[in-house]
């Protein structure tokens, strides 16, 4: 039973070691455009991460993760654009911003149960375009037009196109940002955060401060999307309100639906498939991908509630029993 | 003086359709437990079922009506078809569904009628009653129906025994079907009776905000603003709240913020209502059963 266990173990390391080497490979493989592309949904994929520990690990419904990703986004670019920062030391300040504003609205969320929650953050979401666009705060964040940024260069030496270079950095902050969530929700901490999913007074009963851990928890999934939004504005060169609707907080919810709830690999899928799948659904009609995004999220409730992340596990553990020894 | 009273009027006017939203929603709540993101667009799309009507040669109130049956009929369907199967699922699984509605019927709107905004007519005349200069006869009749359709559902609900039976479902499911209520069917009731009255909502502020398929986002959060307001469990509370947030997001958009901010007003207003007051002004404080 050990050994066998050992070796799972054994076989998923070497997955994610060919996973990872395919992944470098890639963007030598594809135009810069495709590069681009593919960088956008590693950031969501950074975003999902976020946005899965607080939904699918922590049971706290958020449809107002836009919000925080327009957060980020925001303060990188007036970092760039008005103080001169680097590109690479935003991702910092935007991080720790992100998770102080996560925390603040955690504390009135801390009241508010499933769908009560849903609703606060669905109206967080709907107001942000119009907060963005205030005209007092016209001086930093640019009004309607927004802010234009420009692209990082490659740091010297390296014989990589812009494109290239913000995807192996973006790869990189997804991989760090990855193997702190592993380690953060495979221990004490990740079990006293789904206990208080899955039954709330049993996990005070056991000791677990519910309060504190729900508006951390809450702080931490707003500092990933922060973390994702301002990666997203250096990638894309550009921030204005009208980026950051409604539709992208439910973009984000899709993304963890289809990847799988509560699971950290399937944000990868989630990405991918909120970057690629309306790009091909909008050579149908420019409202296509929004129809394929609503019968994804009902289809994935209904046949495959676990996500792609969930399934191809599931369908790994059956063919090891099928045909293991 | 005047000004402000021009305020609070067409503050009114605005407030009955936020009433009528968040009727709807107190009434799907009131059959499911849930509320259901949806309900926005599914008058959306209701309100161009109304416009396609009139547009093929149908005159207004047939035309009205019509689509009043059809929203119902809608309703119905919806509910058996997608949610039903998510009865007993939980909460996220219930919102994730009524998300995917709200982007399919968005997303279906604009396929079908396309995203150009179009005019919709009024019933009721262009001139102001009675020579009064406060309040316009749109706004007026916006009102008038809000209040029928109001006290329609309070004869429905108290005085027939489908709306008791309809009652006795949202309280006690077991108990009821233990009577012979049969609780599936009244559920879908109450969702087409929801759509019916979101219908009328779409079709009374599409003359003012012109029809798009996005015309209903901002007025989704004032009747969640409304319904939480006045108690997301009474279908009377949700009404007067419905209104009083239409009166507060014109005076405090008019004096206040601007009306840049007015939807910050409402997330403001849901925030403070479930932080200060979760059941609202006149709703029940819910007990649970550990």
């Amino acid at each position: 039973m050990r050994t066998a266990a050992l070796q799972q173990r054994h076989w998923r390391r070497l997955g994610l070691v060919a996973a990872l080497l395919f992944a470098c490979v890639l963007p030598l493989l594809l135009t810069d455009f495709r590069v681009f592309q593919l960088t956008m949904a590693l950031i969501y994929a950074i975003a999902l991460i976020g946005l899965n520990m607080l939904t699918g690990y922590n049971g706290q419904i958020s449809l107002g993760h836009g919000a925080f990703y327009a957060v980020g986004a925001y303060t990188a670019a007036i970092l760039m654009d008005r103080y001169g920062v680097p590109y690479w030391a935003t991702l910092p300040v935007a991080g720790v911003l992100c998770f102080g504003v996560g925390f603040l609205f955690g504390m009135p969320a801390l009241r508010l149960e499933g769908l009560y929650l849903a609703l606060a953050t669905f109206a967080l979401a709907v107001a942000a375009p119009q907060i963005l666009k205030y005209k007092h705060l016209e001086q930093w964040t640019g009004g309607v037009q927004g802010i234009v940024i420009f692209k990082p260069d490659p740091p010297a030496g390296l014989p990589v196109s812009q494109d290239q270079w913000l995807y192996y950095f973006t790869l990189a902050v997804l991989v760090g940002m990855f193997v702190i969530a592993w380690n953060l929700l495979r221990g004490r901490t990740g079990r006293a955060i789904v206990a208080i999913r899955d039954h709330p007074i049993a996990a005070s009963t056991m000791g677990i401060n519910v309060a504190l851990y729900k508006t951390l928890t809450f702080g931490v999934s707003a500092l990933y999307t922060g973390i994702a939004g301002a990666l997203g504005a250096i990638v894309v060169q550009f921030v204005a309100p009208d980026s950051f609707t409604i539709f992208l907080s439910i973009s984000l919810l899709v993304g963890i639906v289809v990847g799988g709830l509560a699971s950290l690999s399937g944000a990868v899928f989630g990405g991918l498939f909120i970057q690629f799948v309306p790009n091909v659904a909008d050579s149908i009609s420019k409202a296509a991908p929004w129809a394929i995004y609503g019968i994804f999220l009902i289809g994935f409730m209904y046949l495959m509630p676990s996500g792609v992340a969930g399934a191809l596990g599931g369908g790994w553990a059956w063919l090891r029993r099928r045909y293991g020894r | 003086m005047e000004q402000l009273a021009h305020q609070v009027f067409s503050g009114l006017a605005t407030g009955g359709i936020y009433a009528s939203v968040a009727l709807a929603l107190v009434m799907i709540y009131q059959a499911t437990h849930l509320v259901n993101f949806a309900q926005g667009e599914m008058a959306m799309f209701a309100t161009y079922v109304a416009w396609a009507l009139m547009d093929a040669g149908l005159p207004y109130w047939p035309a009205f009506f019509l689509t009043l049956a059809i929203a119902f009929i809608g309703g119905i369907v919806i509910e058996r078809l997608i949610i039903r199967p998510f009865d007993d699922a939980d909460v996220l699984a219930a919102v994730i569904v009524f998300v995917g509605l709200l982007v399919i019927f968005n997303s279906v709107a604009g396929w079908i009628f396309s995203y150009v905004i179009k005019t919709f007519p009024s019933p009721f005349p262009a001139e102001p009653p009675f020579g009064n200069r406060l309040i316009g006869s749109h706004d007026l009749g916006a009102i008038a129906v809000t209040l029928v359709v109001l006290v329609l559902l309070f004869i429905f609900f108290r005085f027939t025994p489908l709306g008791l039976a309809m009652r006795a479902a949202a309280q006690n499911p077991a108990s009821s079907r233990l009577v012979g209520i049969r609780v599936g069917w009244m559920r879908a009731l109450g969702w087409g009776l929801a759509a019916a009255i979101g219908a009328v909502a779409g079709i009374m502020v599409a003359p003012i905000v012109f029809l798009d398929p996005n015309m209903m986002a901002g007025i989704l959060l004032y009747g969640f603003a409304g319904a939480l307001l006045g108690g997301i469990d009474n279908p009377g509370g949700a009404v007067v709240g419905g209104f009083l947030v239409g009166v507060m997001e014109n005076i405090v958009g008019a004096y206040v913020i601007g009306t840049e901010l007015k939807l910050t007003v409402a997330l403001v207003l849901i925030v403070g209502v479930l932080v200060v007051r979760p059941t609202g002004l006149f709703g029940h404080k819910l007990v649970t059963r550990v």
